[in-house]
């Protein structure tokens, strides 16, 4: 593969929580010593560079910090140090329900959302019709979205994202969204997005298949620490062993 | 400073649509609809007119107006303030899902109220030419006078938007601190004629609702030119307090995220 300019690059990135518990009044009437800080260090000293184009998976157990790290590459937390370049790309975090209101009907949320995520409301209106139909729901797009079924929902949130193209996108376990036919859809989706080689994808996901198909290039975390970063022929069958 | 232009440029819109959707979504399900912001504020006055009219026999001229006017300032600041303690627990599925700045959020909540306030000026206009109030030139007055409401409760909402995510009970103690400052502020009776004299530059001039309220009906009501003095000192100190406020929250917002 020809050598590609770098979409992301992530350099020595620490996230910590500090225990930054919201507290009430009274609480912090009777600890007015000082309450000792517990740092919990969620992301700890990672570096990787992802060049434009490539898809990049990550996994590893349950709180190991790679919803975290999506995160900040988002631009939600920023890093309490190191930095993350995107170099100027625009960036979408792939999640299910951003931004709806449930009084309101599915294409008023459709254009809430759009605008969450930067674009304008008339380019939002011209794919309006794309994302109803990938949705698939049909005559409930008039309807209220607090009608909606659980699936419905998050087919139309995937939806969305899906079609409203960013040039990095960051996709956190939402592939196991809706019924069969659905993941089929988006999971081609996914792949016809993937095939664009200007694309810079970054997934989380817990799905062997997915993590095997899609990916160029696989991170394993634990504990906010990569353990293992290569070609995810070489990472899965030691995290397959690692996690019986 | 810079920063703050550019988001605003950058989110106006969506600040914008947001109010609407959510004016939308609030009279969805009610049976008269946005009819429900005029009737509530009307009903408001007709009772504070009966009790302060009738049974403490209170004496201004135009009297129910004078109450309305009061009433219409009045909500928009205490709504703003109210709704934005809990602005950022009840926006989470918004800031824990995308980079938003954060007082955007605030900026939405004030075209949301602010769009009621005008609904209500509008019954205001409607009740001038009904009580056939002479209007002079002293009216553009309102222009300056309510820069200054939106300044000084933009800077409140920063503040307590950030404190807000912390502290939980803030909102009881809020909840107080309002109903002190509607006392205080001269709703239905008037601070000029009603308090001890020394009593009245002191609130005139430290509570900026007090202010306001009362250079409003100047102008609108007694075709009298309001202290404007006053109003721009507090117009420069709402803008000093605000910009501290979204310093404040530029530093803070990460964290926000973290803690909700």
């Amino acid at each position: 593969m020809e050598e590609r300019k770098s979409a992301i690059s992530v350099r020595n990135v620490c996230i910590d929580y500090k225990s930054l518990k919201s507290s009430s009044i009274k609480q912090s009437f009777f600890k007015l010593k000082k309450v000792e800080q517990e740092v919990f260090h969620a992301v700890r000293n990672v570096s990787f560079e992802v060049p434009e184009g490539q898809i990049l998976g990550i996994t590893g157990k349950n709180g190991s910090g790679k919803s975290t790290m999506l995160r900040a590459i988002a631009g939600i937390f920023s890093a309490d140090s190191g930095e993350i370049d995107l170099h100027g790309h625009t960036i979408s975090l792939l999640s299910i329900g951003v931004g709806f209101k449930n009084e309101l009907s599915g294409r008023e949320n459709i254009i809430l959302s759009g605008m969450l995520l930067g674009f304008s409301k008339e380019f939002i209106l011209e794919k309006m019709p794309e994302i109803i139909e990938f949705s698939g729901i049909g005559n409930f797009i008039d309807m209220p979205v607090r009608t909606y079924s659980s699936g419905m929902y998050s087919k139309l949130a995937f939806s969305i994202t899906a079609i409203l193209e960013t040039e990095i996108m960051l996709i956190d376990e939402v592939l196991s969204v809706g019924d069969q036919k659905f993941r089929k859809k988006s999971y081609n989706k996914m792949k016809e997005l993937i095939s664009n080689r200007d694309r810079t994808v970054v997934i989380v996901s817990h799905s062997m298949t997915t993590l095997e198909d899609l990916c160029d290039q696989l991170i394993w975390m634990h504990d906010g620490e990569i353990i293992m970063y290569d070609k995810p022929e070489i990472v899965l069958p030691v995290y397959k062993d690692f996690m019986r | 400073m810079k920063r703050f232009w550019k988001d605003l440029k950058g989110h106006y819109k969506y600040a914008l649509y947001a109010a609407k959707s959510e004016l939308k979504s609030e009279v969805a399900n009610s049976y008269l609809n946005w009819i429900w912001w005029v009737l509530e504020p009307f009903c408001f006055m007709l009772i504070y007119s009966f009790i302060f009219g009738v049974v403490f026999n209170a004496k201004e001229q135009y009297f129910s107006v004078f109450i309305f006017v009061g009433l219409t300032a009045w909500d928009f600041f205490s709504r703003c303030l109210n709704q934005s303690v809990k602005l950022m627990k009840n926006n989470k599925s918004i800031v824990t899902k995308v980079y938003i700045p954060k007082f955007i959020l605030l900026i939405s909540k004030m075209f949301f109220n602010g769009y009621k306030m005008m609904i209500q000026f509008f019954i205001i206009a409607v009740m001038v030419i009904y009580f056939r109030i002479p209007i002079t030139w002293n009216i553009i007055f309102i222009i300056p006078i309510l820069i200054t409401l939106f300044v000084v409760t933009f800077a409140c909402m920063t503040h307590l938007m950030h404190y807000g995510v912390f502290v939980q009970d803030l909102a009881n103690v809020v909840t107080i601190g309002l109903r002190m400052v509607f006392y205080m502020t001269g709703i239905f009776y008037n601070i000029e004629k009603r308090l001890p004299p020394k009593y009245i530059g002191l609130l005139m001039k430290a509570n900026p609702m007090a202010l306001i309220l009362s250079s409003l009906r100047k102008c609108i009501l007694y075709s009298q030119t309001p202290d404007m003095k006053w109003i721009l000192i507090w117009c420069v100190i709402g803008i000093i307090v605000a910009a501290f406020g979204v310093r404040k929250i530029y530093k803070n917002e990460n964290s926000y995220v973290k803690v909700i």
